[in-house]
């Protein structure tokens, strides 16, 4: 395929002669959008967050025949008005930037639904350009579309495409670029809306003539205002007068339900569009979606499947993962590290600046490194899931306990990866298009227990409790388990005074998945992560270091052994002495640091740590030191996940101070209060 | 004309009966939002699932939805 060049990132300077156009990519969500974005613009694209905003914003380039085109993937949106922020960050850009074409995706399989889109963009400035998607899927449900009917009918360019299998992508290239040279007609009709709302709509545009300011286009204004949109409200109320805006406001009122005749005229134009270009099928075989959903959302059956899911990507996070990890580890950091330290020693080089490149670097970039494997596979998979449609299921199914707690169906899926890691949990509660939902997910995801603590509590817990180890490891987890539940009740009860989620979510109909937009995916995320969450890393790695060295080169005399007689006292109401302290501070670079810095504390490897704890620590002060161990701040690299995805540093600093005196409390509470 | 008394909350349809969508109850943001996934008065539904507790699937103009309860006590409907 050499139609069109996705561009490396170095490359994207325009050339001589070459001309530039600013393409904007709109579409409902589940409509193939992501691939489309993919095929153009492969490794060129860049990803951040729309200005001031924690919705992702993606963007790339693609050369193609004289043109450098620059694509902005908008947020899928199911419609534009302003009560989501994706819908308000896709119309503010069409309408403040002005792209010179934006290329609307639908679902050919679900066309009446995803057209509904199409009737709004058609009232913004910028021209557009349909890309019919999905063609295969709509084939397979027996929907025969005349593509060139409905270019008629539209007035605008319409472009067929598979773009899962790269059909159509050229085309969609070619119309963009006969619309911009005029080799191609534009005259699009507007969906009208309905008789009875008319003449209010005509009174509106007259009463608002010459005072909306550039660049908003005046019928987008006055059909928003009718559809009571809030923020155009507020917009108009600055633009006019008091005595204009009395006027405007009488006339909107007694049409508060304006908005269904405005979307029954975009139906009823979609309507008239599908009745012409599109055979529809006869009641058809059942569908392959219908077949799974039969077992995938049933309200018993649903959660086996699921159950079955989630076993599989754990199995193959450990039989993937695990080898490259421990490979990396075993191989690539060591070999690494000795290197270092031969290389260090015959240089003659101190022993600060040894233990800072050994244990404080090439130990941060091993902690950095360590993650790789684990993400790169739950970030695989979770993307397989999501593209194939069984996500939004798995969501369905678990909905009903989620929803108490303030969260939504779709926070189980990243809370219960937490089990394995909690960075991709993080990271992965970004499927939770509600912001409530996806803040709280995050702030509760370090409540879930990480294979790091359990190695802890697998290590630690014979030692203290013998026998019943099992018994008390069991319990530790099923408290952090309930204290989670009851945090979230709290906090919804609390700052969402118990007003629950609307739950209103699309089941795709399931396709197969897109490896090449997975693959990209899966690299955009990792490389995410090892930029900037590793740099985080690797800094508190090399501090903590510092403050366990400085200054008498041990860990016993050093700063952070300071800070640990400074919060000894607490420590105290727990049963804990400084030693025990100092594990825990150590735990934020990594869980399973707690274990070996007791072994350095007591004198011990950790063969012999064991007897000297079951010696120096009773039972009680062993389990408050497992309740706070299960209970403290997350991870460094937990901590630089949810800096990354909340994209404030403030709210980073209130997880950690609620997570260190929350554990601290409880620590105290079973210490002082046995059972 | 029908009362509109005679609806009934689409929460309360059994799953496989085909409704039409009559009236859309709450504020305008759930209205617009609901109205752009294509419920609008005049619509056809199916109910696709209603366990009794949870959310509820609908098929509507060719695609599923989830809707939970409490959104689905809010879109009255009639038989087809």
């Amino acid at each position: 395929m050499s139609c069109h060049q996705p561009l490396k990132s170095e490359e994207i300077t325009p050339q001589t002669g070459e001309k530039v156009l600013r393409v904007a990519l709109a579409g409902q969500p589940n409509v193939g959008k992501s691939t489309i974005f993919n095929m153009l613009t492969g490794l060129s694209q860049h990803v951040g967050n729309w200005p001031g905003k924690t919705v992702e914003k993606k963007s790339g380039r693609c050369r193609y025949r004289n043109y450098l085109m620059d694509i902005v993937d908008l947020p899928g949106t199911y419609s534009l008005t302003a009560n989501s922020i994706e819908e308000r960050i896709a119309r503010d850009y069409i309408v403040q930037e002005r792209p010179d074409v934006v290329v609307a995706i639908v679902n050919a399989a679900t066309l009446e639904r995803s057209l509904y889109l199409l009737a709004e963009l058609l009232l913004l400035p910028s021209p557009v350009v349909l890309g019919l998607n999905m063609m295969d899927v709509a084939e397979q449900q027996g929907y025969r579309i005349d593509a060139q009917i409905l270019q008629a009918k539209l007035g605008i360019p319409v472009v067929p495409m598979v773009a899962s299998k790269n059909q159509g992508v050229k085309e969609l290239l070619d119309a963009v670029i006969g619309l911009v040279e005029g080799l191609i007609p534009y005259n699009p009709r507007q969906p009208e809306i309905k008789e009875a709302h008319k003449p209010i709509l005509e009174k509106l545009r007259e009463l608002m003539d010459g005072l909306v300011p550039e660049p908003y286009p005046l019928d987008w204004v006055a059909i928003k205002l009718l559809e009571g949109d809030s923020e155009l409200t507020e917009l108009v109320k600055g633009w006019v007068d008091e005595d204009k805006w009395g006027e405007i406001s009488a006339l909107l009122k007694g049409h508060e339900d304006a908005i269904l005749d405005i979307a029954g005229g975009r139906y009823e134009w979609i309507r008239k569009l599908v009745r012409a270009a599109v055979e529809e099928p006869r009641m058809g075989p059942i569908s392959l979606t219908e077949r799974l959903d039969q077992v995938a959302t049933h309200p018993l059956w649903g959660l086996v499947v699921m159950a079955l899911v989630l076993g599989v990507i754990f199995w193959l996070t450990y039989t993937i993962g695990s080898p490259i990890q421990s490979w990396l580890e075993g191989s690539v950091v060591a070999s690494l590290a000795k290197w270092a330290s031969s290389w260090l020693s015959s240089w003659g080089a101190p022993a600060w600046f040894h233990g800072l490149v050994i244990d404080g670097i090439i130990g941060g970039i091993g902690t950095v490194l360590s993650f790789f494997p684990i993400l790169a596979v739950f970030f695989a998979v979770f993307g397989l899931l999501e593209d194939m449609g069984y996500l939004a299921r798995a969501a369905y199914v678990m909905d009903r306990f989620m929803h108490w707690m303030g969260l939504h169906g779709k926070s189980f899926l990243p809370l219960f990866m937490g089990f394995g890691c909690n960075v991709p949990a993080v990271m992965g509660s970004r499927i939770i298009e509600e912001e409530r939902a996806r803040l709280l997910t995050i702030f509760l995801t370090p409540f879930v227990p990480c294979s790091a603590r359990m190695a802890v509590l697998v290590f630690l817990a014979p030692v203290f409790f013998g026998e019943r180890a099992f018994l008390v490891s069991w319990g530790l987890i099923l408290i952090n388990l309930a204290i989670l539940a009851a945090v979230g009740k709290v906090v919804n009860l609390l700052f969402f005074k118990g007003e629950r989620l609307p739950f209103i979510m699309e089941l795709p109909l399931y396709h197969l998945p897109n490896l090449r937009t997975i693959g990209l995916e899966v690299w955009h995320r990792v490389a995410a992560f090892l930029k900037k969450a590793g740099t985080v890393i690797l800094a508190v790695s090399v501090v903590v270091w510092a403050l366990s060295y400085w200054p008498t080169g041990s860990i016993e005399g050093s700063f952070l052994a300071r800070v640990g007689v400074i919060l000894e006292p607490l420590g105290r109401l727990a049963g804990l002495d400084s030693r025990m302290v100092l594990a825990l501070l150590t735990s934020f670079v990594a869980k399973e640091n707690a274990v070996a810095t007791l072994g350095v504390l007591y004198g011990a490897g950790e063969e012999a740590l064991a007897s000297a704890l079951q010696d120096a620590v009773s039972p009680r002060t062993g389990f408050a030191f497992l309740v706070m161990e299960m209970l403290f701040i997350p991870c460094v690299a937990t901590v630089s996940a949810i800096r990354q995805e909340v994209g404030s540093w403030r709210w980073t600093f209130l997880v950690i101070g609620f997570y260190l005196i929350l554990s601290f409390v409880a620590g105290i509470l079973v210490y002082r209060f046995p059972l | 004309m029908e009362a509109a008394n005679s609806f009934k909350p689409l929460v309360d349809v059994r799953a496989g009966e085909k409704v039409v969508v009559k009236e859309l109850r709450g504020g305008r943001g759930f209205i617009a939002r609901v109205a752009s996934l294509g419920l609008i008065p005049g619509t056809e539904v199916e109910v696709v699932r209603n366990p009794g507790h949870g959310p509820i699937i609908i098929r509507v103009k060719g695609s599923y939805l989830a809707l939970g309860r409490g959104e689905a006590a809010k879109v009255l409907v009639n038989l087809a």
